[in-house]
């Protein structure tokens, strides 16, 4: 099992950097295949590992010793349990299928193996991340996808900046900037975390750590969960730091299915998973409710500007943002394990429709306004099935026990909602549930429904390679089982995981919970439907509306950050450039070349080129030398 | 009788020494340094170290002094030497302090009293005996070297000095010897 | 009695005054001169010592010094041949060419 640990864990940086060394040469076929066939190896190694988890055990390996000072030892080992193998079969088959996906949809980059080199260095960092047995482990993963997302993002570094009315992106060299220092800013909470933990237990490891939590006061434990969460926050996008995801939008659209919507950004939702004892701790049970809270909040913030954005890529963003406000919600309810369950369950339609919305991109050249799209079904029908079923997915349709993905997983979040007695967390996310149903078909109707708008714009929309369509066809079954396994994920991570039961009261309620959830949800299609089914009707006034232009400009934070911190920081920055580091530091460096010249230019009449003067400074010398050796001597005799 | 002639040479040579320094013309350095010279054998010869006397009075006296005399001669500095002495203060000066130093360290208790001889002299042993049993034992590779370095110091001196000496001085243009010196490379 | 550091006064006295002969004269020749005396100064020191502790390391080294003061004029002679023949003159001030 150990080996299989390692096959998992590294054949996706064998692949990386198998295509790096093609890295600067133009398209080679053999990299995409190359690192999708070892992304596939890897995948089959996890599902073994998931195998061999649910019948004997989770496996733990020790690779080596990573660092030992003094009393600090850190060993680099790898844990397999039932959360880190869910999230390694997840990770691995998303990855797999993206690559797949990228061989057809990078086909004209000329960047192509730079992109599998990047992409597959992600999906090994991203296993670093889940697998560490310990939390610097976990960070080392966690900036490993940092790094790796910066990459991507800025894949296309090349583009020019422009103003925020053209693209809210700006570039995507800036986008990439924008979502790096943005999780520094949010990593430093989390090293700070991980500091205290160090400080007042003395290990990182999970089970050392975990055992030690009941031993701290209450005040350590409320400041590691609070710094934890801030790390969690950022790399998850949670408000206040959910600028850079759509921003983040400017990367391949592979790159956003991967990393934006299916891995990397559940990380934040994955730590708070782990860290579950420390969690569940009765001392920080606000921090955990503050986390349901801000989860919450997030949902409905996120669905609202995704129900007036324009952009494809971004309401997909926009709705993984809320869907991440769902799983933070029912983690810090104490519901992990449903947790966990909407993470997958999300990370397979959420990626399928990413996957999709690349379809659509490729097939618009690159074009991802859906007011300029409509009636794509016709020439995109395989595509129109899958993002139908990932839209029906992600609203959560489904009724009696029978649905799509996203009805097992986000009713269970609702339900645990009501079930902990916070209403009003309860209606916020039914509202939203309403809303995730209404932007989804806004968004499939606008672009496959209607009149074909496309014609304007001179696009000639075609159909994706089909290996490409079949290779995204596992996510698409899954979007639509992985919600019947339910009841067996539940029994096989909450072997791991706390338990969590639905009172006898919610569970006598809850369908009557389940039906007002799917009547938000239809309503929200419905009314997506006679709205946008016949085509774009523009109506200026509601365009122009306060509420409307306040959700476009997604309730202007990202130009309130660039008045607030951007601005005030270039002015310092500025500051310390023309006051600081112009008079103060340049001038005290060119003070001593000044220095030193002047003493040379002083001295050189020293250099008559006359013998007799050098001897007598030769003289000078030695009869100095020979005082201070006297002088020397006669103190040392003294001291004794 | 020992500290009669120590003092008679040791006041004999500082004022031979001293014309040396100051003399304007070279002829009377030149015979008050051959002079000192003798002298310092003698101070030599007080100190037991025969040998070194000796070779003192030839090498020096002899050898030495006849070169510079030959020297002298050749460069015609028979007359009255023409120095600028810019600064005689700074230089008596730094001479005096030097020599205060020197006065004050060696006049000062000896730290070294219980150091062992390297290389004792044999009992019975005359001092040329001495010299030699020392001289071709433990300094024999540096006697040889030195016999090498005077061979090279003479052909040294043979070559540098013999170089254009068919050429006349006194009519010789310095761009002419500049040019053959160029040419001769 | 005349014990060794009469010799060493001696010969640090000596040594000044060819150090003065050396800072003072101009004339290249005559800074010939004064280096001899420093070297005999020095001999006198090791003579001294030798004689002082019976030790004939002394002597050694002054033979040393004859032998390399020979060489010294021997070769230093030759050079003062050619810069008298490319200057014309002995005089240090006129062979200021590497005037910084």
């Amino acid at each position: 099992m150990e080996n299989l640990v390692y096959i998992a864990l590294f054949a996706p940086l064998v692949g990386s950097l198998f295509a790096a060394l093609f890295g600067m040469q133009k398209k080679n076929a053999i990299t995409g295949i190359v690192t999708s066939m070892l992304l596939f190896i890897s995948f089959v190694a996890s599902a073994i590992l998931f195998n061999h988890v649910m019948t004997v055990g989770p496996v733990h390996v020790r690779m080596m010793d990573w660092i030992m000072a003094g009393d600090m030892l850190i060993p680099f080992g790898f844990l397999v349990d039932q959360v880190s193998v869910t999230m390694m079969t997840v990770v691995t088959l998303v990855s797999t299928v993206v690559h797949i996906y990228s061989n057809g949809y990078m086909d004209h980059d000329k960047s192509f193996n730079r992109f599998f080199s990047y992409l597959s260095a992600f999906v090994f960092s991203m296993m670093v991340l889940v697998m560490s047995d310990n939390f610097l482990g976990l960070f080392i993963g966690w900036e490993g996808v940092g790094v790796c997302s910066w990459l991507l993002i800025g894949f296309w570094y090349h583009k020019e900046d422009v103003s925020r009315e053209v693209n809210p992106s700006i570039s995507p060299s800036w986008a990439a900037n924008e979502a790096f220092i943005m999780n520094r800013i949010a990593d430093l909470g989390m090293l700070i975390g991980i500091f205290i933990l160090y400080w007042n237990i003395g290990s990182l490891q999970y089970d050392v750590v975990f055992a030690a939590l009941p031993n701290l006061s209450d005040g350590i434990l409320v400041a590691a969960a609070v710094a934890l969460f801030i790390g969690a926050m950022g790399k998850s996008a949670q408000f206040p730091l959910h600028t850079w995801l759509t921003d983040a939008m400017e990367g391949p659209t592979p790159v956003s299915a991967l990393i934006h919507a299916a891995t990397m950004v559940t990380a934040g939702v994955f730590l708070v998973i782990r860290a579950n004892p420390l969690y569940s701790m009765e001392a920080v049970h606000w921090v955990s409710y503050f986390i349901a809270s801000l989860g919450t909040f997030v949902a409905i913030f996120a669905a609202s500007m995704a129900l007036v954005n324009r952009d494809l890529k971004r309401i997909i963003a926009f709705s993984t943002l809320s869907q991440l406000g769902y799983m933070f919600a029912a983690a810090g309810l104490g519901a992990y394990w449903i947790a966990l369950f909407h993470l997958a369950a999300h990370a397979f339609f959420k990626a399928l429709l990413f996957l999709g919305a690349g379809n659509v991109m490729h097939a618009m050249d690159g074009e991802l306004d859906i007011f300029k799209m409509g009636g794509l079904k016709k020439v995109m029908r395989w595509t129109y099935l899958y993002m139908g079923l990932a839209s029906l997915a992600l609203s959560g349709i489904g009724i009696a026990g029978i649905g799509f993905a996203g009805y097992f997983s986000k009713d269970a979040i609702i339900e645990t909602a009501f079930n902990e007695h916070t209403y009003i967390l309860w209606v916020i996310l039914v509202v939203t549930a309403g809303l995730t149903a209404f932007y989804s078909f806004r968004q499939v109707f606008l672009t496959f429904h209607g009149n074909e708008r496309y014609h304007e714009i001179g696009a000639h929309p075609h159909e994706m390679y089909t290996y490409v369509l079949i290779g995204m066809s596992p996510l698409a079954i899954l979007a639509v089982i992985a919600g019947f396994f339910q009841d067996w994920f539940e029994h096989f991570v909450t072997a791991l995981l706390p338990e969590y039961h639905m009172s006898e009261h919610t569970h006598h309620l809850s369908w009557i919970l389940g039906l007002i959830v799917i009547a938000f949800a239809v309503g929200g299609i419905v009314l997506a439907y006679v709205k946008y089914n016949r085509g774009l009707k523009r109506n200026e006034k509601l365009e122009h509306s306060f509420v409307y232009k306040l959700l476009a400009n997604q309730y202007y934070i990202p130009i309130l950050y660039e008045k607030i911190f951007s601005q005030p920081y270039a002015a310092l920055s500025k500051f310390s450039w023309a006051v600081l580091d112009q008079k103060v530091v340049d001038a005290t460096v060119d003070g001593i070349g000044h220095i030193i010249k002047s003493t040379g230019d002083n001295t050189r009449k020293i250099q008559t080129g006359n013998l007799s003067d050098y001897l007598r400074w030769m003289a000078g010398g030695a009869l100095l030398l020979v005082v201070i050796a006297f002088v020397a001597f006669k103190l040392s005799q003294g001291a004794n | 009788m020992i500290t009669i002639a120590f003092y008679f040479f040791a006041v004999l040579i500082t004022l031979l020494f001293l014309v040396t320094v100051m003399s304007k013309n070279v002829l009377y350095a030149m015979t008050s340094l051959a002079a000192g010279m003798v002298l310092i054998s003698g101070l030599f010869f007080i100190l037991g170290a025969d040998f070194l006397g000796v070779v003192q009075l030839i090498v020096y006296v002899g050898a030495v002094m006849a070169l510079y005399s030959f020297a002298m001669m050749f460069f015609d500095v028979n007359k009255d030497v023409k120095e600028k002495n810019g600064s005689a203060a700074t230089v008596f000066l730094l001479g005096g302090a030097i020599a205060l130093m020197l006065v004050l360290v060696f006049s000062a208790p000896m730290i070294g009293q219980g150091a062992a001889s390297l290389y004792p002299q044999v009992a019975g042993a005359t001092n040329p005996q001495a010299v030699g049993l020392v001289l071709f034992t433990k300094y024999l590779v540096p006697f040889e070297v030195a016999a090498v370095m005077l061979l090279v110091a003479m052909i040294a001196g043979i070559i540098l000095a013999g170089k254009k000496m068919d050429l006349s001085l006194s009519t010789t243009e310095e761009e002419i010897l500049d040019e053959t010196q160029g040419g001769d490379k | 009695m005349i014990g060794l550091s009469h010799y060493l006064i001696l010969s640090g006295i000596l040594f000044s005054i060819g150090l003065i002969g050396v800072l003072r004269r101009k004339n290249l020749l005559m800074l010939f001169f004064a280096t001899e005396i420093m070297l005999n100064a020095a001999n006198i020191a090791f003579a001294a010592i030798s004689s002082h502790y019976h030790d004939m390391a002394g002597q050694m080294f002054a033979f040393f010094v004859i032998a390399v003061a020979a060489s010294e004029v021997a070769v230093g002679l030759g050079l003062l041949v050619i810069l008298y023949k490319k200057y014309g003159t002995l005089d240090l001030d006129m062979y200021t060419v590497m005037r910084g």
